[in-house]
């Protein structure tokens, strides 16, 4: 019934004394999808993380290859699906620069003002999520109480609530939604009341500010030299927001700041996201009263042709640099295309910033990285 | 619920008056042990739900609201099909230790029933040493999800039951300080004693500052105890899955789970005793008037009362604190707890010795 030696023999299947590896994943509550991490401990120590990739490669660049420019603009929607609609906007950035498209000034208000909105219906959910890592519950529904009123914004004037598809190179795929201004103000209000309840469940929480400072701390120098983009970098201090060094669409007529913070621990890397949110409301208020008649999708060839050469074009979507890279031979379809998502650099960092912490402060540096698992593998 | 006064006393003399003393023992022994599993089984669904609901209603939402009116047989529906669900035993788990933990577990809760004084005069052992038996019984659950980690074979299972035994342990002594201090008030160990010790005002209320302060880390210490959040390591499911039950399934997983809740009842139903009287109703120094119209409340209402108050407040701290790590949740008990904890009984062994209390 009970034998001894068979069961050490199993729990210390690996050589070193002390050691014990751990698949965290592909299916584990904290990762988030099909993140597989094969933790080295030593006790509750971390020695190493090594991450699995793989688990959900659709090779959407391959796929790319064969759907045409108008085409391709909706799989990305499929990569990190919580910036759907930023992704499209880069590939369809893309295309136009391509093929010099004008685009009606509507359309680029319009399509600043659903990238805000993305980008706070993305931290609100992870602000959800890594809260619930951290083992608090109830500030998931908080978040999702306001992530609610942006997906039922997204689902009337785009008819889906996560996977745009609202952008067509050259504007828009219909005009707006009537109701979209009232809509959107509404939602501003209830946000910027709701807010404060945030600060008060979690950021003043004494558990949870002890659980983030100083775990996970990313140098700025780290930073750059692992390719971090986005509030990861930005909570090291690294200054790298696109909309601020190169301005798209109508981001350089807009008055916002860059939040940036020094400490490069979890808590940064929280604050960075929480305040830009309230940045982004700030861009959302400049535009919506100001959006201008007129078309909203300019003047296109029914069959787009890019022309020969390279092309690349970023934007930031709410976990960073999103990059898009186009080898064009002349055709329809992309000859090559590449993708630059801003997860993968930031997942190749969480060994270098877990090594040595316990597992619990795996759980506040993964769920500060803000990984989205299709985002990482495509 | 009514005033459960004079039935036990009933009982034994019809009892006496058919059966010789030995005879009516046994028939005794039955009776309770039918009570305390039809206790345990109701006191599952209600606090199950009470859960649901508690956090459904923080969380801004409404909780079991389909199964029975207001969602009241939810529980009835989630146990018959966990009874139904195929009780899973891992291949290379330790079958003997694997299948005996989780009864371990109950049987701890089941012991600690005992010396619990639910009404005026129904107690099932009133026991001399009441407060210590406690204490010694409650530490026996440790060795339940030790076992339950260890025989699982599964690493997840082994660092719940490993933090869980380091957390349990530690907040023993915190827990164990806090009682001291109501029985160095009391001047006894016996349960009937301290209830009867709270007559003219509850110990929060007569003991000063260390009555406070020892209520607090009572609090504190038990739900630490009990595994809950925020100090539920030993589940922790964004780390560990489930921790020390993860290979469970079926019923047997629901004996862990109902082994927490009827801990839960247990540790707040003794903290009621200790600090706000137990079934004592609550009586303001000469007021007559009040005194009495609080007196027509049953006793066994008042102790239901106040344990669901603390549990309440238990699962309160559960919805809305994030999860603390190991080496804090060790720092705050032998850093801080303790030192106050043994500060607070020399305070109020002086305060004792110096009459100061009223």
């Amino acid at each position: 019934m009970y034998n001894q030696t068979e069961i050490i023999k199993d729990t210390s299947e690996l050589g070193a004394d002390g050691e014990l590896v751990i698949n965290m994943g592909p299916q584990h509550p904290a990762t988030h999808g099909v993140l597989h991490l094969v933790v080295t401990l030593n006790g509750e120590t971390i020695k190493k993380i090594e991450p699995h990739l793989g688990y959900i490669h659709r090779s959407i660049e391959k796929m790319c290859e064969s759907l045409t420019y108008r085409q391709f603009i909706y799989v990305t929607s499929r990569m990190d699906y919580l910036s759907s609609h930023i992704n499209n906007l880069g590939c369809a950035l893309l295309v136009e620069k391509g093929m010099q498209i004008e685009v009606p000034d509507r359309a680029k208000y319009v399509r600043v003002i659903l990238s805000e909105l993305t980008r706070i219906a993305s931290h609100e959910l992870w602000l959800g999520a890594m809260a619930m890592d951290l083992g608090a519950f109830t500030p998931f529904f908080y978040a999702f109480r306001e992530r609610e009123m942006i997906t039922d914004i997204m689902e009337d004037t785009c008819g889906a609530r996560l996977t745009m598809n609202y952008i067509v190179p050259g504007g828009l795929m219909y005009d707006l939604h009537p109701d979209f201004q009232k809509k959107v103000k509404a939602f501003i209000t209830q946000f910027k009341s709701k807010v404060t309840e945030y600060e008060d469940l979690v950021t003043n929480n004494v558990i949870f500010q002890s659980r983030t400072k100083g775990v996970g701390i990313l140098s700025a120098e780290d930073a750059i030299s692992y390719g971090c983009t986005g509030p990861v970098a930005r909570a090291s201090g690294v200054s790298c927001d696109i909309r601020k060094i190169y301005p798209y669409e109508v981001y350089d007529k807009v008055q916002f700041d860059e939040v940036l913070e020094t400490a490069g621990d979890s808590f940064a890397r929280y604050m960075v996201r929480v305040k830009e949110m309230n940045q982004s409301i700030r861009i959302i208020e400049q535009l919506i009263d100001n959006i201008p008649e007129g078309d909203f999708v300019g003047k296109t060839k029914n069959v787009l042709k890019l022309p020969k050469g390279e092309f690349y074009t970023r934007v930031e979507t709410a976990r960073g640099e999103f990059g898009v890279y186009v080898v064009s031979e002349g055709g329809t379809t992309p000859h090559r295309i590449k993708f630059r998502s801003p997860g993968f650099s930031n997942l190749s960092v969480l060994n270098h910033i877990s090594v040595g912490s316990k597992i619990g402060d795996l759980m506040a540096s993964m769920g500060t990285l803000d990984l989205v698992i299709p985002d990482i593998d495509r | 619920m009514f005033s459960l006064e004079g039935i036990t006393t009933n009982v034994q003399d019809w009892l006496l008056m058919k059966f010789n003393p030995t005879m009516a023992l046994a028939i005794e022994c039955v009776i309770v042990i039918l009570l305390s599993i039809s206790l345990f089984a109701i006191l599952g669904l209600v606090l199950v739900l009470m859960e649901r609901k508690v956090a459904a209603h923080i969380q801004i939402r409404l909780g079991p609201n389909r199964v029975g009116p207001g969602g009241m047989f939810q529980t009835v529906a989630d146990t018959l099909k966990l009874i139904m669900k195929e009780g899973l035993t891992p291949d290379k788990a330790d079958k003997f230790l694997f299948n005996l933990a989780p009864f371990v577990v109950m049987m701890v809760g089941m012991l600690l029933l005992a010396p619990i004084a639910f009404a005026k005069n129904f107690q099932i052992w009133d026991i001399n040493i009441g407060v210590l038996y406690i204490s010694s019984v409650s530490s026996l659950s440790v060795i339940g999800i030790l076992m339950a980690g260890w025989a699982s074979n599964n690493k997840y299972s082994l660092l719940g039951a490993m933090r869980s035994g380091a957390q349990i342990v530690s907040y023993e002594l915190s827990a164990g300080f806090a009682v001291l201090t109501i029985v160095v008030l009391t001047g006894s160990l016996q349960i009937s004693e301290i209830i009867n010790a709270q007559q003219n005002g509850w110990w929060i209320f007569k003991g000063h500052i260390p009555a406070v302060i020892a209520f607090v880390l009572y609090i504190i210490a038990v739900t630490a105890e009990t595994n809950r959040a925020p100090f539920d390591l030993a589940e922790a499911e964004s780390e560990l899955t489930a921790g020390f039950h993860t290979e469970y399934s079926g019923m047997r997983f629901a004996l862990f789970f109902l082994a927490e809740y009827i801990n839960i009842f247990i540790v707040c139903a003794i903290g009621a005793t200790l600090f706000f009287g137990g079934w004592m109703p609550l009586h303001i120094g000469n007021w007559e008037a009040f005194n009495h119209l609080m007196d027509y409340i049953p006793s066994s209402v008042w102790f239901m009362g106040k344990t669901f108050f603390l549990i309440f407040l238990i699962m309160w701290f559960r919805w809305t604190f994030p999860r603390l790590r190991v080496d804090q949740l060790l720092n705050l008990e032998w850093k801080y707890l303790l030192p106050i904890s043994l500060f607070n009984l020399l305070l109020v062994a002086v305060i004792t010795i110096l009459g100061w209390h009223f």
